[in-house]
């Protein structure tokens, strides 16, 4: 496959239209297996005369993920281990970090990084509760905000705090149930809270954010008297999307099972003994 | 609306690689399991792509299914729904062969 032709100026030369022709090779990004990808080929439109095809097979969010790398490895030198929080508006991110803060603050040096479209409201909220530094990042620039964190915002909000002084960091992503997913920030582990007042199917039709968390806390289970939610159709459907996700139960409000929650927070990074083992 | 973000990498990724050379075409695979709608990605390129050097460049979506292969009887199958179950025995325990695919694939240039 090339494509042979003269220049005005006399010289003549072969564009090489093989896939690996042209792709540069002195970067580092993952290639699809050839038998999985059979659309890579160069057949899926006309390339006119004069014009070149580079094959690239760049990953798009390479640039995001080296930046989280980064981050991770400016955690990992400080000893500090983080925890990217995730979930829809609403489903209780910051009322759980409070009652984890009140729970574990004094034991283990938590610092907090929030993230949020606008305003200051949620880390006003957890003033006081027994973090050692909270960073807030806001997303949005002029009338815009974006809908999650990236792994650049997530620096910038890491150089406001004192990361040697902490040993857990926990990041508080943008209320989102699609995109905050697809963004790694340079997190060890991911957590995702879901209210049981969103209703059973949403693993079904969230599964990039439900198959990314490592636990899934099951949030507002004080509230199951009142809702005709289906714990066990949930909880299979879960399952279908992501077998291996950690699952506990809690209720942020009446603290049942922010316990576990911090056991669990703990056992990241065994940070201490979990507290209060009872 | 994440596409936006998605379409910023995209521009990103093809300028980076055009080195200042025109570029009429950028194609990218995404897989299915990724989520992006393929109407509001076309959308946000028309946005970025007018304020960059690539405003001449068309964007072209080749779209992934999304395919599992189960370690327990060893079918093959293309996934309707996002749930990772083998077609052919309900089996959870799989390998994702693809559908995660967020990639720049090529650009087209015209010869300096």
């Amino acid at each position: 496959m090339g494509r042979f032709h003269l220049h005005a100026d006399g010289t003549d030369h072969v564009h090489e239209l093989d896939p690996d022709a042209g792709h540069h090779q002195d970067h580092d990004h993952p290639h699809p297996d050839a038998g999985k990808t059979p659309e890579v080929g160069d057949h899926s439109g006309y390339l006119e005369t004069g014009q070149t095809r580079i094959t690239i097979l760049e990953n798009l969010l390479s640039e995001n993920d080296r930046v989280a790398d980064d981050n991770g490895r400016r955690l990992a030198a400080a000893g500090v281990r983080a925890v990217n929080l995730m979930s829809s508006p609403g489903a209780g991110k910051t009322t759980l970090l409070r009652k984890t803060l009140e729970r574990m603050g004094d034991a283990v040096r938590i610092g907090v990084l929030e993230g949020d479209i606008a305003t200051s409201l949620d880390a006003d909220q957890l003033q006081g509760a027994g973090a050692t530094a909270i960073s807030v990042v806001n997303t949005s620039a002029g009338f815009g905000g974006e809908c999650h964190l990236d792994a650049v915002m997530v620096r910038s909000g890491m150089e406001r705090l004192p990361l040697p002084e902490l040993d857990l960091l926990i990041i508080e992503n943008v209320g989102n149930l699609v995109c905050p997913a697809e963004f790694r920030v340079g997190e060890d582990a991911r957590a995702m809270v879901f209210a049981v007042t969103e209703g059973e199917e949403k693993p079904l039709k969230y599964p990039v954010m439900f198959r990314a968390a490592d636990v899934v806390v099951v949030n507002k289970i004080d509230l199951l008297p009142h809702l005709d939610f289906d714990v066990d159709l949930f909880l299979s459907n879960l399952k279908a999307v992501n077998p291996r996700a950690h699952i506990i139960m809690a209720s942020a409000r009446s603290g049942e099972g922010v316990e576990e929650w911090c056991a669990w927070l703990a056992a990241q990074g065994e940070l201490v003994p979990a507290p209060s083992q009872v | 609306m994440h596409e936006l973000s998605i379409c910023n990498a995209i521009a990103s990724t093809a300028v980076k690689h055009a080195e200042g050379r025109p570029v009429t075409q950028v194609k990218v695979q995404i897989g299915h399991l990724r989520q992006v709608v393929p109407d509001a990605l076309q959308f946000s390129w028309e946005v970025v792509s007018s304020t960059t050097d690539l405003k001449d460049a068309q964007l072209v979506i080749e779209q992934v299914p999304a395919v599992v292969e189960c370690l327990d009887c060893g079918a093959t199958t293309v996934l309707d729904l996002a749930i990772l179950a083998c077609g052919a025995c309900d089996g959870f325990d799989v390998k994702l062969l693809s559908g995660e695919e967020l990639l720049v694939v090529s650009i087209d240039l015209v010869d300096a």
